[in-house]
Parts: C-alpha cells; sequence; structure tokens
C-alpha cells in the first residue's frame, strides 16, 4: 500500500557506525519522507556507502536505530527485517547482477520468490521493467555481455522488480557519460510521480543533487558526522551552512573565497 | 644530456650547521659520503642552528624531499632552529610532509610481528573462528530443515547444473585416476601375494581396498580438487562482486541459494561417482591380474564376488556421503566468508582445498575407527 507522500518512511536516530575500534560516523540522525529523493554525500571515504549498508540491512551499526514506519530494523526479528527488505529495492555501484543468469532471469527470480504469478507473467512483467530502464531486447543477454552502464540499468530493473517503496541507490551516476547520468535523473523522477517510490541515493554527482534532491544529508570525513541537512538548493545558499558543506555543494568556490 | 651528480656540502662553523645541495637529484643516483655526514653531524654535533640552502640545485624529485624531511626531522627533535634558504617548491613540499594530519584512529595499530605474538595471535582468532564455522553449521541445518518443509529459496535448476558439474563433468577424472589406483593396488599386492603362489587373492585385495574406501577417498580427494575450489571461487567471486549482498538485499538466504544446492548435489552424486570409480579399481586390478599375473579372467572376476561382501560397497557409500558433505561446507564456508578482493578469493579457494582434504582424512579416520568398534 502506497504510503502517504511526504509522511515520515525513514528514521535514523544516533547511529554509530565503524569496524572493529576504528568510528566511521557517530551521532546521525535524519529522516527520510515517502516521496522523498534523499541524497546522502560528501567527500570520498567519508563512509556514505557504508551508512547505506546499514540502512539496507547489510550491516549492522554499533549503536542507534533505524525505523522503518513503527518497526526498529536492527532490533526487529529476521522475519520483519525480511519483510522490510521486501518493501526496498536496490542498485549497487557495480549493478551487482547474479552472473549466472539472464537480465530477465536477474529481474524474475525476486517475482518468482515473492508472487504466485506465473511464469509467462513473470517473463512480461521483467520485460516490462527492463524496457523501463531503456534495456528492451536485452532480455537474454548474459551480464558479461554487456556494457558497465547497460549493466547498471539492469540493475535498476531489478531493484524495481518488486515495485519496492524506497529505492537505494549507490553512485548510480558513476561510470556513466552525462547524457545517460541525465537520463538515469529523468527515470528517479519519473519513478518518483508515477509510482510514489521514495529514493535515498548516495552520490558526489553535484549535477544530479541538484537536479533532483529535494533532502540530503552532508557526512564531513573529519568530524565524521553530518555537518548539513536539508534541501541541497537551499544549502547551497544558505550563509549558516558549514563551511566543508558549503565548500563541496560550491565545488570549492566558498573555500577560495574565504581565502581571499 | 649529461647531469650534474647531485652534491651534499656540509660546513659546520661554531654551533652552526649549513648543508648546501646542488646538482640533479634522483631516486636511482648515488649518494655521496656527504649525504650520511650531514645526517651524522645534526644527530650527534653541538648545534644551535641548521641552514639549508640550495643555489647550484638543477633538477630534484622525492629522494631530495627525502632526505630533507630526515634532516628537518633531526633538527625539530633535537630543538634545532633551522633556516630555510630552499626553492618555493621545495619549501611547499616540505610544509606539506609535516602539517598534513594523520586521521584520527585511521592508522592500524602495529600488532608484534614475533613469533609469540604470531601464535597468541592465531589462538585469540582461533574459537571466533570455530564458532564462526558452528553458525555456518547452524545456518545449514536450518536451510535444510527449510527445505524439508518446502520454504527454501532453492532454485531447481542450480541444483541441476551443480548435479551436472559434480557428476557428468568429473566422470573422465574420476575414471583415469580410479582405474590407475586399481592398477596400483594390485601391483603392490601381487609383490608379496605371487611369493605364496595364491595371485588370486590380488582379486580380493583390490576389490575390498577399492568398494570399502579407497574408492570413495579417490573421488573425495579429486572432487576437492575440482569441484571443492570452483565453489570456494565462484561464491567467493560473487562476495567480490556483491552479487551475494544483492541476494540478502532482497531478504533471500546465500545458505540457501548458494550452499544447498551444492550440498545436496555433492552428498548425492559422490556415492553415485564412488560406485563407479570401485568398478574402474576393479577393472584396473582385473587388467594386472588377467594380463600380468596369468589368471584366467573368470577365476578373477569369480574370486571377486566370493571375496568382497556386500557390506563394504555399504561402507564405503557411508564414507562417500560424509565425503560429499565435508567437500561441499568447506568449498562453500570459505567462498562465503571471503573477503572483498582478488587476492581473498585466492587464499579462499586453496583454503577450501586443504581444509577438504585434511577434513576427508579425518572423517576417513572417525569412520574407520567406528566400524572397528562395531565390528563391521
Amino acid at each position: 500500500m502506497p504510503q502517504k507522500l511526504h509522511a515520515p518512511l525513514i528514521k535514523v536516530q544516533d547511529l554509530l557506525v565503524g569496524y572493529g575500534s576504528f568510528i566511521l560516523m557517530r551521532d546521525v540522525c535524519f529522516q527520510v519522507n515517502a516521496g522523498d529523493i534523499f541524497f546522502i554525500t560528501g567527500g570520498s571515504g567519508c563512509g556514505k556507502s557504508t551508512l547505506l549498508k546499514v540502512l539496507m540491512g547489510l550491516k549492522p551499526p554499533s549503536q542507534g536505530h533505524i525505523w522503518y514506519g513503527q518497526d526498529d530494523f536492527w532490533a526487529s526479528p529476521i522475519q520483519i527485517r525480511n519483510k522490510i527488505k521486501r518493501n526496498t529495492g536496490v542498485l549497487f555501484q557495480s549493478g551487482a547482477l547474479w552472473s549466472s543468469m539472464t537480465l530477465a532471469q536477474n529481474v524474475a527470480l525476486p517475482l518468482q520468490q515473492y508472487t504466485t504469478l506465473s511464469d509467462d507473467a513473470i517473463y512480461e512483467l521483467a520485460k516490462l521493467k527492463l524496457a523501463l530502464a531503456g534495456l528492451a531486447g536485452f532480455e537474454d543477454y548474459y551480464p558479461s555481455e554487456i556494457s558497465g552502464g547497460m549493466r547498471k540499468r539492469a540493475g535498476l530493473a531489478r531493484a524495481l522488480a518488486l515495485d519496492p517503496q524506497i529505492l537505494f541507490l549507490d553512485e548510480p551516476s558513476a561510470g556513466l557519460d552525462p547524457v545517460s547520468s541525465r537520463h538515469l535523473d529523468d527515470l528517479i523522477l519519473e519513478l518518483r510521480d508515477t509510482l510514489e517510490t521514495t529514493f535515498v541515493i548516495v552520490s558526489h554527482e553535484l549535477d544530479s543533487i541538484f537536479a533532483i534532491a529535494n533532502n540530503s544529508i552532508f557526512l564531513d570525513n573529519q568530524t565524521r558526522t553530518i555537518q548539513a541537512k536539508g534541501d541541497p538548493k537551499v544549502l547551497r545558499n544558505d550563509p549558516n551552512t558549514p563551511l566543508c558543506a558549503l565548500n563541496f555543494l560550491t565545488r570549492g568556490a566558498a573555500a577560495k573565497q574565504a581565502t581571499t | 644530456m649529461n647531469q650534474p651528480p647531485l652534491s651534499v656540502t656540509c660546513t659546520h662553523i661554531g654551533q652552526e650547521l649549513t648543508v648546501t645541495l646542488g646538482g640533479s637529484w634522483h631516486l636511482g643516483a648515488p649518494k655521496p659520503p656527504s649525504y650520511e655526514e650531514a645526517l651524522n653531524t645534526l644527530a650527534t654535533g653541538e648545534l644551535s642552528k641548521l641552514t639549508l640552502q640550495a643555489p647550484q640545485l638543477e633538477t630534484w624529485d622525492s629522494s631530495l624531499l627525502v632526505f630533507l624531511v630526515q634532516l628537518v626531522r633531526i633538527a625539530k627533535t633535537r630543538h634545532i632552529p633551522i633556516n630555510e634558504q630552499l626553492p618555493v617548491g621545495l619549501q611547499r613540499l616540505l610544509t606539506l610532509a609535516f602539517e598534513v594530519k594523520e586521521q584520527q584512529g585511521a592508522k592500524r595499530s602495529s600488532h608484534g610481528e614475533n613469533f609469540f605474538a604470531q601464535v597468541g595471535d592465531k589462538v585469540i582468532h582461533f574459537f571466533p573462528a570455530l564458532c564462526d564455522l558452528l553458525l555456518f553449521l547452524g545456518q545449514v541445518v536450518t536451510a535444510l530443515w527449510h527445505l524439508f518443509l518446502g520454504r527454501a529459496t532453492m532454485r531447481r535448476q542450480d541444483f541441476i547444473a551443480c548435479i551436472h558439474e559434480c557428476s557428468l563433468q568429473a566422470l573422465p577424472i574420476v575414471s583415469i585416476t580410479n582405474l590407475l589406483f586399481g592398477l596400483i593396488l594390485a601391483f603392490v599386492g601381487a609383490v608379496q601375494l605371487t611369493q605364496f603362489g595364491v595371485q588370486v587373492y590380488v582379486a580380493g585385495l583390490v576389490g575390498i581396498g577399492m568398494l570399502r574406501v579407497m574408492g570413495a577417498v579417490m573421488v573425495g580427494i579429486v572432487m576437492a580438487g575440482r569441484v571443492g575450489a570452483s565453489y570456494a571461487a565462484l561464491i567467493g567471486t560473487m562476495q567480490v562482486n556483491e552479487e551475494v549482498d544483492a541476494l540478502l538485499s532482497f531478504g533471500f538466504s546465500p545458505v540457501e541459494f548458494l550452499v544447498l544446492p551444492r550440498m545436496l548435489a555433492l552428498a548425492l552424486m559422490v556415492p553415485l561417482l564412488t560406485i563407479y570409480a570401485d568398478m574402474m579399481g576393479i577393472l584396473g586390478g582385473y587388467l594386472v591380474g588377467t594380463l600380468l599375473l596369468d589368471l584366467n579372467p573368470l577365476e578373477y572376476l569369480n574370486a571377486t564376488a566370493n571375496m568382497v561382501d556386500f557390506k563394504h560397497g555399504l561402507i564405503g557409500l557411508v564414507y562417500a556421503t560424509m565425503f560429499g558433505i565435508v567437500i561441499a561446507i568447506s568449498g562453500c564456508y570459505h567462498g562465503i566468508r571471503c573477503g572483498r578482493s582478488a587476492q581473498a578469493v585466492g587464499i579462499a579457494t586453496t583454503t577450501a582445498v586443504v581444509h577438504s582434504i585434511v577434513g576427508i582424512i579425518v572423517m576417513t579416520a572417525i569412520i574407520t575407527i567406528i566400524c572397528n568398534a562395531l565390528g563391521i
């Protein structure tokens, strides 16, 4: 059932993430609302992808809570966690398609596992999802037979297989040419408007961020926490935005201005 | 074009040391004795000032920077003021070398490299590793229970592909190894038995040896190298490519999806391959017996049928089933727990094969002791 637009969908409270004794980020608090195109951004190595893994349920946090509606994800039993996962789709940085299956089989697998549709209906649906991602006619290709950009789009088609309420995208534009990147942005906007899908995107592509984001957090690798949050277009023009975030959002222009 | 060699001139006047750098500095250039002399004088001399200058410097690279960093570090440690009269670019790099702070907590804590520290490290990590293996075994048992209830996410196509990989595709290598092993067993036996004129007992030796244990052991070792390694490499590569994460992101269990079909395929196919391997081994013994020991073909087959009890074949199948499970668990466990680099895949593959073979030998010993205790 689609959530009411702008209702809180994911709530992150006092999250502490690390590897062993190494703390990657602390005091992470933010909220993603239904229908948001939410960007997690920041410099290289600040822990964006790790935070996404924690949100997706692939890595437990050291401390803190992630609420999906009324459910505290990491405190819930595995059945509830799997139920939440079924409502989410993931596009990995490399596509992460299952290499032993064709593109259609990749998209069809979640449908086979979680629906009672006939094989024919599943194949038709898989074709439709691939066409939506611009891969009509490539149903019977294996991941090794297509380009990196196509793999990424096939990954998006697979992430859309179960019509998820939330889509997590890890660096969706990385490795894509500017035109493909813009097409992907358009596709994200279209999916948000038509299917009311909420997007949580890890990226540092400023063009995409300013083109489609309506909410964001900026992670800083010096302080290892969130330095700024809100609409990036507003943050860019807000004099109260911390310099490191401003510097990032203005491609370093803020730092140059501050030193002259 | 000939470049002037690098030069280091030390001038020690009173309590002031002046180091003058010149010539062309590149990483492969031989260093003059004054290079070490400058470092030693700075480290041990009674000094109140260090002057660095480079009026005749031609070209330079990181080798010069390394030298300057050493000098500046010693001077800073000994609280000797530095008067830098260096080119601007060099000064900037030198400032950068000392001013860029490392990220707090980023540096790895250095572990003791000595023998005892390494042994201690292994002991400390042994029990968590054992617990992890037990956790994995628990997941496998849960997956089997889900399969029994019809709720497992194992795909039929994957199971059939695994059956194909560890049965038909393995036939040629199983044939050749077991045929030759039967030949070897017959030859070894014949050396003693011909002395007593009872060559016909070669048939019993080969038949019982192959059926009871050796057929299964040979198949186990071949399958550990062939299939166990491929499972570890395949699942390890899936781990590197985030394919396992993709399974988890949909709420699929990697154990049900990847381990279960492989374990079932091996547990079913290794016993069948063992029956085939036993026949190939007996064929090897038959060739030696009839062609080299001058035994009558019918006599050899008759002796095999009389001396080899059916129970030996059944015990052989118990060995084979256990070996299949050991190989699958070892291959899949090391694949699932593989790190995220090409090197990690290599390590996972090697470890999977080694552990499979050790597991086969340990399992052989356990079953043999049990059979002996039960008198079968």
